[in-house]
């Protein structure tokens, strides 16, 4: 039960944080060293959210999240196949992180300011852009979010969700209901059997959950987006090597599409005079060396994976059944938020 | 002799001791290991506002309240979902247990089928299949079943006409107890006359009349506080009225039905050990067979019942943590899983998470050993 997972989880912090007197090797960093001597990366992932992380039905993980973790292990072991995934509850993630059960969390998580301070991690990067809205029935002839005066709302537990719907019905001077799942698929079958007049979660989650109903017509995604949830990956505080590598495998992903380098061109891009594409690429300067991995480390990770277009499209984009436009998460130079610090 | 004894005091006094510094030293150092990885620590987080909506709350609740506040509303729905099972619990188990012994063939197997399928299928299942089962069933608050437009059932739950309480309600609170003392005083009363001189005495029409005289005092002191509220019909839902979420009944149904198999095979054990001469000599005495099972066998019986009762009372109390599967706000569900997430301590909240259900437990042991002792085999005084 996921009670007795808690429980576990928190006996293992417990144990954890009682045992480690004087091994430090969490707080002061060789997380990559750790890694590396393991063979494989430890990832916390979600239960399953098409178009972030999911199984598939061979069993095999997919997702932006899931590929956010496949570029990590094509950085560190040239092999994107080397990484464990745990699915955690929005309300274990923290404690798993904590207590180092995973080494990274890619778990279409908000970065926010409590998060960050407060839990002992840090959140490197910004690898979605999202906001929260409202599923509501087509029938119910609902065209904005100020009408659901009196609803009720069927969301997630453990999530900033409870508390913007809070902040936001409040602020509009609305009445409303919340009804709070453990599980996301609980919380979306409850919806569908009409317990609820909404859901409300993540922009994203919205358009991919509806999927998971049983007929997905009859159902609109309203228009208001009613905070910012900056979704990342996440990892423990105090390792900061560790974190410069999560933050550089996303910025080589956009790196590489800004320089429009796919892993289909890879080839041809490699003989390519530009110097940008030419750090990127290793051939000058040390960066990967600085990073504790290999000369070849952003080859790797989009020779595997792909650049962030690429990524985004093969799991949310408009040909997939999410059908999701780049929006806010398109590069700056598109108009977009994506934006990659220089590799230099 | 005399020194053996001191040995004995002096090693148990060592053991102690060193469990004592174990349990300090390992406090500490989580402490110390907490503050070193920037993970909060403390209980001060009780007192922060909590920010977020409760849909099932006994006290005043709000969004400004705090996470210590949310601690009561989850403790209190709880305790709510768990009396309430225990009673029906209590209530279906013996029925079930004496059906089961009974001559009529088919009474004694419908009890079996009953107790066989409810005993053997998992919990959590029973409370997915009542609640999506039913609440597939139901319809939507526009087309809501009602009862006299006054009652209405629908998948947002059961909305029922509801008496609020004006300022001088308490005097009817005050009133209310009083009735129920001066019940508990004549029955005593009558108990002793009829102990004493065999004689009946009269119970109910004193009762009665107490009843009137107290509630007619509390009108002249109070008035009538009392306002009805109906619940209507606006936009989305009902609004006014007393709502029961239908995750409530879920739960509730769920609960009672499950650990009233348990109870059955208990009461069934329980009047099976009851020597049959017992029930031979109250049919001698002339007694009809349901007098025989309520004064003689069950009061016997008891004393073999109650002590895997208290189990079943404590597992039903324990199981009630299942509600966060299908969103009733058990402490459970606002404390370890949304405070939890909210502030992120774990330790602390798993901890008063697990103080709590333990002080339940051993409240509910307390009351149910005291209860036994009373029921238990009084030796011979003379």
């Amino acid at each position: 039960m996921q009670m007795f997972r808690q429980i576990f989880l928190c006996f293992g912090l417990l144990v954890m944080a009682t045992l480690t007197v004087s091994s430090t090797a969490h707080a002061t960093g060789q997380t990559l060293e750790l890694v590396q001597k393991r063979g494989h990366l430890k990832c916390g992932v979600s239960q399953g959210l098409p178009g972030f992380s999911t199984p598939d039905d061979r069993g095999s993980w997919t997702g932006i999240d899931v590929d956010f973790c496949k570029a990590m292990a094509a950085a560190i072991f040239n092999d994107a196949s080397k990484v464990k995934f745990t699915p955690l509850s929005a309300k274990e993630r923290f404690t798993a992180i904590q207590s180092g059960e995973v080494d990274i969390i890619a778990r279409n998580t908000t970065w926010s300011m409590h998060r960050d301070t407060a839990l002992g991690v840090d959140f490197p990067v910004i690898n979605y852009y999202d906001g929260q809205g409202f599923m509501v029935r087509r029938d119910l002839g609902i065209k904005s979010a100020l009408e659901l005066d009196g609803a009720t709302l069927c969301t997630n537990q453990g999530t900033t969700t409870e508390l913007n719907a809070a902040d936001y019905f409040r602020s509009n001077a609305m009445q409303y209901e919340i009804v709070a799942f453990e599980k996301a698929d609980e919380s979306v079958a409850a919806y569908n059997s009409g317990r609820c007049d909404a859901y409300t979660t993540d922009h994203s989650a919205l358009y991919a959950q509806k999927l998971k109903l049983t007929d997905p017509k009859a159902h609109i995604v309203l228009p208001e987006v009613i905070s910012k949830e900056p979704l990342g990956p996440l990892v423990r505080q105090g390792d900061s090597a560790w974190n410069d590598l999560v933050r550089w495998t996303h910025y080589a992903s956009l790196t590489a599409e800004e320089l429009g380098v796919t892993s289909k061109n890879l080839k041809k891009m490699s003989r390519s005079s530009n110097p940008a594409i030419r750090r990127l690429f290793g051939l000058d300067g040390s960066f990967g060396a600085n990073l504790g991995l290999s000369k070849q480390w952003a080859v790797q990770i989009i020779g595997s994976v792909g650049n962030y277009g690429e990524i985004f499209e093969r799991n949310l984009g408009v040909k997939t059944p999410l059908g999701i436009k780049r929006g806010a998460n398109a590069l700056w130079t598109q108009g977009g938020l994506q934006y990659a610090p220089p590799i230099r | 002799m005399r020194s053996w004894l001191n040995r004995d005091a002096l090693l148990q006094a060592i053991v102690l001791l060193a469990v004592v510094a174990g349990m300090v030293w390992l406090v500490g150092n989580v402490q110390s290991n907490l503050e070193r990885q920037n993970i909060n620590s403390g209980f001060g987080f009780l007192s922060e506002r909590a920010g977020f909506g409760i849909n099932q709350t006994l006290i005043d609740y709000t969004e400004d309240d705090s996470f210590g506040r949310v601690v009561v509303v989850g403790l209190l729905n709880t305790l709510l979902v768990s009396v309430l099972g225990i009673f029906f619990a209590t209530l279906l188990g013996f029925s079930l247990g004496v059906a089961r012994l009974s001559r009529n063939w088919l009474i004694s197997k419908i009890a079996m089928v009953y107790i066989e399928i409810f005993r053997n299928v998992p919990l959590l299942l029973q409370i997915m299949f009542w609640y999506f089962g039913v609440l597939r069933n139901l319809p939507s608050p526009r087309q809501a079943l009602s009862i006299g437009e006054a009652m209405f059932v629908s998948n947002r739950g059961v909305v029922v006409p509801w008496l609020e309480a004006g300022a001088g309600a308490v005097w009817y609170g005050v009133a209310f107890a009083g009735v129920l003392a001066g019940g508990f005083w004549l029955r005593r009363r009558a108990l002793k006359m009829k102990l004493n001189t065999g004689q009946a005495s009269r119970v109910w029409r004193p009762l009665a009349l107490l009843t009137l005289a107290l509630f007619a005092v509390a009108a002249l002191l109070a008035g009538v506080p009392f306002t009805l509220d109906v619940p209507y019909l606006k936009g989305f839902n009902f609004r006014g009225g007393l709502t029961v979420i239908p995750e409530f009944v879920a739960l509730l149904l769920a609960l009672s039905l499950y650990t009233a198999a348990f109870i059955a095979e208990i009461v069934r054990a329980g009047i099976n050990a009851v020597d049959k001469g017992q029930r031979e000599a109250s049919a001698a005495l002339g007694l009809p067979e349901s007098l025989a099972l309520r004064l003689v066998v069950i009061p016997q019986a008891l004393r073999v019942i109650i002590p895997p009762l208290t189990s079943q009372y404590l597992n039903l109390t324990k199981n009630s943590s299942l509600a966060v599967a299908i969103a009733y706000p058990d402490i459970v569900s606002v404390l370890a899983g949304t405070t939890l997430s909210q502030v992120g301590q774990a330790v602390e909240i798993i901890f008063v998470t697990m103080m709590i259900y333990l002080s339940l437990s051993l409240l509910t042991s307390w009351a149910m050993n005291r209860y036994n002792q009373r029921m238990a085999l009084v030796g011979n005084a003379s």
